[in-house]
């Protein structure tokens, strides 16, 4: 735009997926020799933009040019082949080979129609140095780095492909300190080599220090453009908000003091993911778990449930310490536990299975005498849930797969209701349902907690942590940062907080809390 | 410096059979009453080879993380077909023999055709193909008969200089034509990365599909060279039921054996070729030691079962629940 030729350019650029719009008329313009910075928050679009870019997705419309001439890929190795090369957020290493096999992928040096492997081990030993991990092995097999030297050989790999223009998204969320330092002498590096680079970060402070521009984008739309260090963090922050609130959500009845507390953690650590966590919930409480995508909310989830093995730390229920080897475990007794998981196809229903069954499954040993199912007793109980959470189905007999995504949610809700939890855990329960299910959830949620249970509830919608949750903790890098409390839960302190910045955050208090 | 090592890491399962192979045999011959002769090898060699030439191609299918059941009866219809072709002038047999394994590669790529761009299951597909093989094989040899270019099979059958078995060399000239250079092409690792990571592969730019065909073709051819060397050694074609489903299942259970992983992206068709020659040891075993041959089946099963279970191991050490169902 200013000055030089723009190399490469996307203008009106709309997705849809389903009836989702992803993208909508965006535009974006890069030029050699830069670093741009693209910042959203989740779902803002920034991913289905990078992926038109690299050819793993194709845009609905909208026109890309490179070097002024109009383009469109038809697959990854196409963009390639342009030289575009894209560092995905989720790995594109194949596990099973080894580092140096993964680096030259998309185009092995051959002699004789066969991979010389002579030549591959000089251009993987030449990449990884480039990229700053000559530490790692090109023999070694992926599948045994551990993830951030995983996250490395990704940089390595796309340097052997000689981009000129380089896609990083989130490409240093697993990296250590000293690992980040490194990649970012060598993205200054490629800069001065007259590479343009495209950055997606969620981390403030390394847009700050890399980029020389930035591009917000908001509901698949890019919403301002501007030379990096002409705004504040605050500015930024409202530039990523600022969206209409569509939501109705419940009124929340205010704290309870009296309550007695009935799910508690203490000192809560398991691998490298959930980092010294305590936290307790009340009856009648629903405490939000927030922070960017993937900073332990799951995990901890888990580690509630019985999944993890080897955590280390307290769990007590109603104050007494419990130890809780498995989701069976989890579910019975007096812990009396559920989980709504992310995935509901994998995790929460057996898709092929009939409604009746997923609805029973969780609570067949209530249901049944002496191993025999009580038919009339399920009967009663189903028709109990499906009226309470009105599902939508055009019978018990027919297969969950066949419902809406919403009328799917709301199954795999009511299979865990059917064993009258006290606790319940809730990982994302809205993602990819409607709004109208939405605000059902949204009530039913609220009704279960005046009814008595404690809710731990997971969302990457910050709107919904802020009209749903007496308690929002922030969590990042499996630690929980921050706690909000009542109407110090805001959007601004939401955002900030997740994204680690420091700031005046109104109403809010530093530090975990419990 | 410490390349060995990963070397080591990457060809354990191989050397294992290697090993396995090399404790059953040893036992085996030992405890023969003619001891460790060249007959005795040639013997065994003729024997495993068969169901070395169907475990490599089951090998090529399962790198892919696809899984063939209709090696067995590719095995057999080749047989039949040899047992027509393979026969008069020199001129006539080698067309003999070339229709023969280009009947292999044919039936390799209906099933590999069915399964990339089909998008059916590879259990369900192959399962289906087996079936039509098999009916082409009745066609062709309602009763068995048939009969072969005897110098040819001798020959291939025989010793060379008296000790070599020529069957082995045959395996090794294979191993060198076919396997080889598959897996050092960018096609052979295009099966590897798309058994290991179908979606990280393509994301990569990875040739998947021709890779995966490529794999399939060539599982038809090998298990049509495994037909080729049945009819060799029997003199005669056959459209046995029972002995291609055997071979399928032993081939899978060889396969196994020889380190390669059923879920695809790992092992080698070497591993599955000592996997193969060790499993056929195992079952003869209990001639040596005079065993009613009733027990032949529950003996090998019991083998089979243990050296599976050295695979499971791992699972002890996985921390979160669910990656125990991934």
């Amino acid at each position: 735009m200013d000055g030089a030729a723009p190399l490469f350019r996307m203008e009106g650029i709309s997705k849809r997926y389903g009836g989702v719009r992803a993208l909508e008329k965006a535009d974006l313009t890069v030029t050699a020799g830069g670093i741009h910075a693209i910042l959203g928050e989740n779902g803002a679009g920034k991913s289905t933009l990078i992926k038109i870019m690299a050819g793993v997705v194709a845009p609905d419309e909208g026109t890309m040019t490179l070097d002024g001439r109009e383009v469109s890929f038809a697959s990854p190795a196409a963009a390639n082949q342009a030289g575009i090369v894209c560092i995905f957020q989720e790995l594109s290493l194949i596990p099973e080979l080894s580092v140096a096999d993964n680096i030259v992928i998309s185009d092995p040096p051959k002699r004789f129609g066969m991979i010389d492997r002579k030549a591959q081990r000089r251009i993987a030993e030449e990449a990884l140095a480039r990229a700053g991990a000559s530490d790692i092995h090109p023999c070694a097999l992926v599948k045994d780095l551990p993830l951030s030297r995983r996250q490395m050989v990704e940089i390595a790999k796309a340097l052997a492909r000689k981009p000129r223009i380089l896609i990083l998204d989130e490409a240093t969320s697993a990296l250590t300190a000293a690992d980040v330092a490194k990649v970012f002498e060598v993205l200054k590096r490629l800069r001065s080599e007259g590479l343009a680079l495209l950055y997606i970060s969620h981390r403030m402070n390394e847009i700050a220090e890399l980029a020389d521009h930035c591009t917000v984008f908001r509901n698949g739309r890019n919403v301002a453009s501007y030379p990096a260090g002409s705004k504040s963090d605050n500015e930024v922050v409202e530039l990523m908000i600022g969206r209409e609130y569509s939501h109705i959500f419940p009124p929340k009845p205010g704290p309870d003091a009296a309550a007695t507390t009935v799910l508690e953690a203490r000192n809560l650590s398991w691998a490298d993911r959930l980092d010294n966590i305590s936290l307790s919930v009340r009856a009648g409480e629903v405490v939000g778990l927030g922070g960017l995508d993937g900073q332990g909310q799951r995990e901890l989830l888990l580690a509630f449930f019985g999944v993890l093995r080897g955590l280390s730390g307290e769990i007590l229920i109603d104050g007494k310490p419990v130890s809780i080897a498995s989701p069976t475990a989890a579910s019975h007794g007096r812990i009396g536990m559920a989980l709504i998981p992310e995935d509901r196809k994998t995790e929460g229903l057996m898709l092929p299975m009939t409604v009746r069954e997923n609805l029973s499954f969780a609570a067949l040993d209530r249901l049944s005498k002496g191993g025999i199912i009580d038919r009339a007793a399920e009967q009663r109980l189903i028709d109990d849930m499906v009226g309470l959470l009105a599902i939508k189905t055009a019978g018990l007999d027919i297969p969950v797969g066949a419902l809406s995504g919403g009328n799917q949610q709301k199954v795999v809700i009511a299979k865990w209701l059917m064993r009258q939890p006290r606790i319940i855990l809730l990982n994302d329960p809205t993602r990819g349902i409607d709004v109208g299910t939405k605000q059902e959830l949204y009530q039913l949620m609220r009704k279960l907690a005046d009814a008595g249970a404690a809710i731990l509830f997971y969302s990457t919608d910050y709107d919904e942590l802020i009209g749903c949750c007496d308690r929002v903790l922030v969590l990042y890098d499996g630690a929980v940062k921050r706690e909000l409390v009542g109407d110090g839960i805001t959007e601004h302190a939401l955002i900030a907080s997740a994204l680690n910045i420091h700031g005046e955050g109104a109403g809010s208090r530093q530090g975990a809390g419990a | 410096m410490r390349d060995w090592r990963y070397w080591l890491a990457e060809q354990r399962g191989t050397l294992l059979a290697f090993g396995i192979f090399i404790v059953m045999f040893a036992i085996y011959s030992g405890n023969h009453p003619a001891g460790f002769t060249a007959n005795v090898v040639q013997t065994a060699a003729n024997k495993g080879v068969l169901l070395a030439f169907v475990a490599m191609a089951q090998t090529l299918v399962v790198i892919t993380a696809g899984i063939d059941l209709s090696v067995g009866m590719i095995f057999t219809l080749t047989n039949c077909m040899a047992s027509w072709l393979v026969i008069g002038t020199g001129l006539e047999t080698a067309f003999g023999v070339l229709a023969v394994l280009g009947t292999g590669l044919i039936c390799g790529a209906v099933n590999g055709a069915i399964v990339i761009y089909g998008r059916l299951q590879p259990i369900v597909a192959t399962i289906a193909t087996g079936a039509v093989f098999f009916g082409l094989a009745l066609l062709l040899r309602p009763v068995p008969g048939g009969s072969v270019n005897e110098d040819l099979a001798d020959f291939l059958t025989g010793r060379f200089f008296g000790v070599v078995p020529a069957s082995l060399v045959a395996l090794l000239v294979i191993v060198l034509v076919v396997w080889v250079p598959f897996s050092r092409s960018e096609f052979g690792r295009a099966a590897y990365a798309a058994g290991s990571s179908e979606t990280a592969a393509y994301m990569s730019g990875v040739p998947i599909r021709r890779g995966k065909f490529l794999a399939y073709t060539l599982a038809g051819l090998l298990a049509a060279i495994g037909g080729l060397f049945l009819t060799f050694f029997t003199y005669t074609g056959e459209a046995a039921y029972a002995s291609g489903n055997a071979y399928t299942l032993f081939s899978i259970a060889a396969v196994v054996l020889g380190g390669v992983s059923l879920f695809g992206g790992k092992g080698s068709a070497i591993g599955a070729i000592f996997g193969a020659l060790a499993f056929r040891t195992i079952g003869d075993l209990l001639f040596v030691f005079d065993f009613d041959p009733l027990w032949q089946p529950l003996f090998q099963g019991v083998i089979l079962l243990i050296a599976v279970s050295l695979g499971a191991f791992a699972l002890f050490r996985v921390r979160n629940r669910l990656e125990w169902f991934l």
